[in-house]
């Protein structure tokens, strides 16, 4: 009976499809999601899908890496760049294990990948197969959501939902492991349907008008409201409707580290950066506003120092998307569930027009103090050796702020994030939640195909460098404009700051040696050029800025000059150190 | 005391939760939901899934005993799983639960004794299986009354014993086939995508 009625449905409205691999449905499946760039290597068990995108050059911008992470840092600078999805290609066993730093920092700081492994037969699965690998196990508790195909006739619906849940939401990684047969088989392909809708999954919150009424109340009625940002504002696209906000409130604002750019670096309202290394002002003062305003930040412990100190006196008011975010670490008063691009807007239209002169002059004295005992030494010093600071000032100059500026992780990353100007939304790249060392290189290389018309300048320490440094094979080949900025203090600075002032100078294990940084750029095809005086410094990065391509500038800083001020661990914000 | 401290120290307890998970039936949600524990390195005491009333849908039911603001946040967690559609969680007063335990005695010493007999029967048991060499009994109840027959059935040669996990029914529910059709929506209403924060005077807990 069933049978017969299929036949009469087939018969009145034939469907129309057509027989392909399941490579061929997957790469359809990227093109009809907007996906022009992929970065990835090949091996045996995604050779099917290698061998189908040989037809699809035109269509698709593959980029062979030098290493799946590399991959995997280069989506996610593409995917922060663009506001796209990040798209990978690897094979299995030790491809997919290569895949897990990458997938772990995305998944912390939340950016949007898809990627694709290819496993073993489904045949095969669990029989300790050459490059077998168990790689849903392995990524789960770094990936959003993971699935394994083993038919070619999930594959459209599986990327579909991939898609969807990558992008929506709190977005995120997430992976498709494809066995090798489903990459070869063929089978009706009806063509592509975007999702849209997933029953066990709700990305968009219900606004509840109750909260943001209580929450307009609370700021209406502060005396010293203050706001932390976060990159949930550049991940909702909501840029203006925050500006419109803090413009209508006249509240100062501060930025955690991926939040940087979501106002630009000298709005007036804009104070500065939040946590263990950011400004003086805003760690003080968290501790006493009376009002504090959370917008898409999850108050990570870089940020909040010593939690059972943290603005204790204040109300608190979290804006979030994910609920699971609320009352995580820090309690909230008023949790405003929802999209901020949603929220923001209608907290607006409740919020009294107001300027707070006085309380924003207590920032302004902070401010003051700061750069009199501490950021004027750095970014203009008269003498003595080359402060990472000052490179970075002098880079401001010459970019106007117009540049993206991806950094890697270590004092060079604090450094340039804290003084790193930003006159737009998307120039800051660089690795929060994870602090993954070796980020740096291949993230630029992503940020330059999601923003070609952007100059892209990689701040990277020695050691960082040493990392990814394979990576240089992959800017060589596709001729990837990325200026390569070195901040050599000889040392894994970072760990040496600690060890200096908490273990007593024990310098354990930081003194690293480097290759001949310019020479191994040559070696690629790579201008380059080492700085290690001052008079040099500027004509240098203008050459960097003004070569036609890619170019590695390494510059010889001070070797043991510490990044301030500094939260040290266990501290409260307010006891911030100046020196 | 004011009504929010005894909130607080009621938060702080460890108690015994009973979390309620419906989850799609999908390969790799077990494993998703219990690295959600383990990563924080509690103790599952019990765990047990099975088929809910829905055909496709799975019901887990997952014992520890933590403070409320623990339970609260793995509960966000666990929703926050894609192919996770709701999670409940829920104290021993809000839940009707019940574990099943089987026993198995040397059937001569059941023969033999009379007695035993009758302790099985004082303790609600049945039996299952009577063989000639041994004999299974089962008895359904909580933790106290299932341990209390292993004392009991001790002296007479117990073989083997196994308990089930907790399988537990909230008893404010009303059940998850109409919350489904909602969720089955685009957009879904404001009783589905509940925001928890409104919802504390309820006897059920939900996200
Ligand atoms: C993959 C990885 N390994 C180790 C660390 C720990 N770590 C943090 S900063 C740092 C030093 C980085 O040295 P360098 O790249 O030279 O940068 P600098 O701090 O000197 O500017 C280290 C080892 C890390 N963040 N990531
Ligand atoms: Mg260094």
């Amino acid at each position: 009976m069933d049978t017969l009625q299929e036949v009469t449905t087939a018969l009145t409205e034939p469907k129309k499809t057509t027989s392909v691999t399941g490579s061929v449905a997957l790469l359809e499946g990227l093109i009809a999601e907007g996906t022009d760039t992929i970065f990835g290597y090949p091996g045996g068990a995604i050779m099917p899908i290698y061998d189908a995108i040989y037809d699809y050059k035109e269509k698709l911008n593959h980029i062979l890496v030098r290493h799946e992470q590399g991959a995997t840092h280069a989506a996610q600078g593409f995917a922060r760049t663009s506001g796209k999805v990040g798209v990978v290609f690897a094979t299995s066993g030790p491809g997919a294990t290569n895949l897990v730093t990458g997938l772990a920092d995305a998944q912390i700081d939340s950016t949007p990948l898809v990627c694709i492994t290819g496993q073993v037969f489904a045949h095969l699965l669990g029989t300790d197969a050459f490059q077998e690998t168990d790689v849903i196990n392995i990524t789960t508790p770094v990936t959003k959501w993971n699935y394994q195909v083993t038919d070619a006739n999930e594959i459209p619906a599986a990327l579909a939902k991939a898609f969807y849940i990558a992008r929506s939401g709190r977005p995120g990684p997430v992976l498709i492991d494809i066995t090798k047969n489903a990459q070869m088989q063929l089978f009706d392909y009806e063509g592509y349907t975007p999702c849209n809708h997933i029953r066990s999954y709700r990305p968009r919150p219900f606004v509840r008008n109750e909260y943001i009424e209580q929450a307009a109340a609370l700021i209406n009625s502060a005396k010293k409201p203050f706001i932390l940002f976060g990159q949930g504002i550049l991940l909702g696209s909501a840029e203006a409707e925050f500006k419109a906000f803090v413009e209508k409130s006249g509240i100062p604002a501060a930025w955690t580290i991926l939040g940087a750019g979501a106002i630009p670096t000298d709005h007036p309202l804009n104070v500065g950066m939040l946590g263990m290394h950011g400004n003086y002002g805003p760690n003080v003062q968290t501790n006493s506003c009376d009002v504090l305003i959370a917008i898409g930040m999850r108050f990570d412990d870089r940020v909040t120092g010593r939690l059972d100190k943290y603005a204790k006196q204040a109300k608190v008011i979290h804006l979030d998307i994910d609920p699971a975010e609320i009352d995580k670490n820090v309690k909230a008063d008023v949790p405003v569930w929802g999209d901020c691009k949603e929220t923001l807007p209608l907290l607006t239209k409740l919020v009294t027009e107001k300027t707070h002169p006085e309380w924003l002059a207590e920032f302004k004295q902070f401010e003051k103090i700061e750069k009199e005992e501490l950021i004027e030494k750095e970014l203009n010093p008269q003498s003595g050796e080359l402060t990472m600071g000052e490179v970075i000032n002098q880079l401001n100059i010459l970019t106007k702020g117009e540049a993206i500026i991806v950094s890697d992780v270590g004092q060079h990353q604090m450094v340039a994030c804290r003084y790193g100007k930003l006159n737009t939304t998307r120039l800051s790249v660089t690795s929060g939640g994870l602090g993954t060392m070796g980020f740096g290189l291949p993230a630029a290389i992503g940020a330059k195909f999601g923003a070609p018309n952007r100059t892209v300048v990689a701040v990277i320490g020695d050691g960082g460098f040493q990392m990814t440094l394979q990576e240089l094979g992959t800017i060589m080949q596709f001729g990837v404009d990325v200026k390569i900025l070195i901040l050599n203090n000889q040392f894994l600075g970072m760990v040496r700051q600690w060890q200096q002032l908490f273990n007593e100078k024990r310098y354990s294990f930081v003194d690293i040696t480097s290759p001949d940084f310019v020479k191994l750029a040559e070696s690629y095809y790579i201008a380059g050029k080492k700085v290690t005086e001052r008079a040099d410094l500027v004509g240098s990065l203008e050459q960097m800025l003004q070569h036609p391509g890619s170019f590695l500038l390494e510059v010889m800083v001070s070797k043991e000059h510490n990044v301030f001020p500094m939260v040290p661990q266990g501290c409260s914000v307010s006891e911030i150190r100046l020196k | 005391m004011s009504n929010s401290q005894d909130l607080e120290l009621a938060n702080a307890k460890q108690q015994e939760f009973t979390i309620t998970v419906y989850t799609e039936n999908q390969i790799g949600i077990l494993n998703r939901i219990a690295i959600i524990f383990s990563r924080r390195k509690i103790n599952i005491e019990s765990l047990n899934v099975s088929p809910s009333e829905i055909e496709h849908i799975h019901r887990f039911n997952i014992l520890i005993t933590e403070t409320e603001e623990v339970v609260r946040k793995l509960a966000r967690q666990i929703e926050k799983q894609i192919d996770v559609l709701k999670v409940y969680f829920n104290t021993n007063e809000d839940i009707i639960w019940q574990e099943l335990a089987l026993y198995k005695v040397p059937t001569d010493t059941i023969v033999e004794k009379v007695l035993v007999e009758r302790l099985l029967r004082e303790n609600g048991a049945r039996a299952v299986v009577i063989r000639k060499d041994y004999t299974v009994f089962e008895t359904t109840g909580h933790r106290t009354e299932t341990d209390k027959l292993i004392e009991v059935l001790q002296p007479y040669g117990l073989i083997e014993f196994v308990r089930s996990a907790r399988v537990a029914i909230i008893k404010d529910s009303e059940g998850f086939n109409s919350k489904l059709r909602e969720f089955e929506r685009l957009d879904p209403g404001q009783d589905v995508i509940e925001n928890e924060f409104l919802d504390q005077e309820k006897n059920v807990f939900t996200m």
